[in-house]
C-alpha cells in the first residue's frame, strides 16, 4: 500500500501540467478576451483583429483608403506563384499541407506529438522545403513573409482555431510562452504585455500600440517604417530589439512558444492577414 | 630675468602634476583589460544562458575589444566594466522575473 502510495505521489509531484499547476489554457483565454472587450467597450470583438485600427479613428479612416490598394498585394502575387511552383524533385508546397495549403492558416500554430513542439507555419514551410532537398528561406525574408501572405489571403474571416492536446508537453509549450509573453526583457525592462496589454492604443512615438488579442491575425504585415514585408518571426525579433535587447533565433522554442500562446487566446477572431502597418 | 608666477605654476604643473597625471591614464595596463573583459564575458555569458542578454552588453564589450586593440587600456577597461554591470543587471532582471511575471498576468 505504502509502495503505491508513493509511486502515484512521484507521478503526480513529476507531471509537468497537473491541474494543481493552475495552468489552464481555455480560462486564460476567457480572462484575456473579457479583459479587453472592457478596455475597450466600444470595438467589436471581431475588430481587435486590425490592431490599431480598431482603437483611432484617424488611423482607421487612412488604412481603409489605403486598402483600395493595398502595399502587400505584391507580396500576394509572388506567394501564390512560389506556393504553385514546383521544387527540383516536382513536388510543391501543396504536397506538405492538407487542402494543399489552401485555408489552412488558421490552425497554424501546431502541437507536434512526435517531436513534442510546437509548429507554426513559417517553420511547416521550411520543413517541407528541407524535404524535398530545398535550402531553408530566411524566416524574416520577403519569400517567407510572400509564402504566408496568400496563405493567410486563403483564410482570411476564417477565426483562429488552435488546439492545445491532452499532452503536458503542449500544456508546457502554452505556459512558455505565457511566460515569455509577460516577462520584462531587455534594457527598457519591457514585456510584451508592457506594450500590448497596459498600453494598447496608446502612442509610442508616432505608432498607435496595438492589443495583443488578435494581434497575430493580420500576420504578415506590410510596415511601412520596414518598407517592405515582415514575418511573424520578424516582428518578434523586432519587438525584442525595440527593448535594447538581443534577440533569439528565428523560430527558437520561445518564439514558437509564444506565437503557441498568442494565438490560442485569439482562437474564434478571424484571420485577417497579410495586414499593413505604419 | 623676471619669471611670472603663472609661469612658475605651469612650470610646476608640467614638471610634478603631468607626470602624475599621465601614471594615472597609464593605470590600466593590457593583462587589466583581459582580467576585466574575462570577467564581463563570463556574466554575459550567464545572461545568454538565461536567454536575456542586451544590447547595450555587446556593444559595451565590442567598444571594449576595440580600445584594447588601439591599445587604449583605460578605455578598454572602462568599456568592459560597464558591459560586465550591465550584463549583471540583466541577469538581475531574468533570476527576478522567474517569479515577478505573474504580476503581469491578465487573469
Amino acid at each position: 500500500m505504502r509502495f503505491w502510495l508513493t509511486t502515484l505521489a512521484i507521478l503526480w509531484v513529476a507531471h509537468p501540467a497537473c491541474a494543481a499547476d493552475g495552468i489552464d489554457p481555455a480560462a486564460d483565454a476567457r480572462a484575456f478576451r473579457n479583459f479587453f472587450v472592457q478596455k475597450f467597450p466600444n470595438v467589436k470583438l471581431e475588430d481587435f483583429v486590425n490592431g490599431p485600427y480598431a482603437l483611432n479613428e484617424d488611423m482607421r479612416r487612412q488604412w481603409e483608403e489605403k486598402e483600395q490598394f493595398p502595399p502587400y498585394e505584391f507580396s500576394l502575387e509572388i506567394g501564390k506563384e512560389l506556393l504553385a511552383k514546383p521544387f527540383a524533385n516536382g513536388k510543391h508546397y501543396a504536397d506538405c499541407f492538407p487542402d494543399r495549403g489552401i485555408g489552412i492558416r488558421q490552425n497554424y500554430p501546431q502541437f507536434d506529438e512526435k517531436s513534442g513542439k510546437v509548429v507554426t507555419l513559417e517553420l511547416a514551410l521550411n520543413r517541407c522545403r528541407e524535404a524535398n532537398g530545398e535550402a531553408p528561406v530566411s524566416y524574416a525574408g520577403d519569400t517567407m513573409a510572400a509564402l504566408t501572405a496568400y496563405m493567410a489571403f486563403t483564410s482570411r474571416g476564417k477565426p483562429f482555431n488552435i488546439k492545445i492536446p491532452d499532452d503536458p508537453r503542449a500544456i508546457d509549450a502554452y505556459q512558455n510562452g505565457k511566460r515569455y509573453f509577460y516577462t520584462r526583457r531587455g534594457q527598457l525592462n519591457f514585456s510584451c504585455a508592457t506594450c500590448h496589454v497596459q498600453n494598447p492604443g496608446e502612442r509610442l512615438r508616432a505608432e498607435v500600440l496595438a492589443p495583443a488579442l488578435g494581434i497575430l491575425n493580420a500576420m504578415p504585415i506590410y510596415r511601412s517604417e520596414w518598407g517592405g514585408m515582415g514575418t511573424i518571426s520578424r516582428r518578434f525579433t523586432t519587438c525584442n530589439s525595440q527593448v535594447r535587447g538581443v534577440p533569439l533565433e528565428p523560430q527558437s522554442d520561445e518564439y514558437r512558444d509564444l506565437e503557441y500562446f498568442l494565438s490560442y487566446v485569439s482562437n474564434g477572431l478571424p484571420i485577417s492577414g497579410p495586414g499593413s502597418r505604419p | 630675468m623676471r619669471i611670472s608666477l603663472g609661469a612658475v605654476i605651469r612650470l610646476c604643473q608640467v614638471l610634478v602634476v603631468s607626470p602624475l597625471g599621465s601614471a594615472a591614464l597609464a593605470a590600466n595596463s593590457e593583462a587589466d583589460f583581459k582580467a576585466a573583459y574575462a570577467a564581463a564575458d563570463v556574466a554575459e555569458k550567464q545572461a545568454g544562458l538565461l536567454r536575456n542578454q542586451w544590447l547595450a552588453t555587446e556593444a559595451a564589450l565590442t567598444e571594449a575589444k576595440k580600445a584594447a586593440e588601439k591599445s587604449d587600456f583605460d578605455q578598454a577597461v572602462a568599456a568592459a566594466k560597464e558591459a560586465e554591470a550591465l550584463a549583471k543587471a540583466s541577469i538581475f532582471q531574468a533570476t527576478s522575473e522567474k517569479e515577478a511575471w505573474k504580476n503581469l498576468e491578465i487573469r
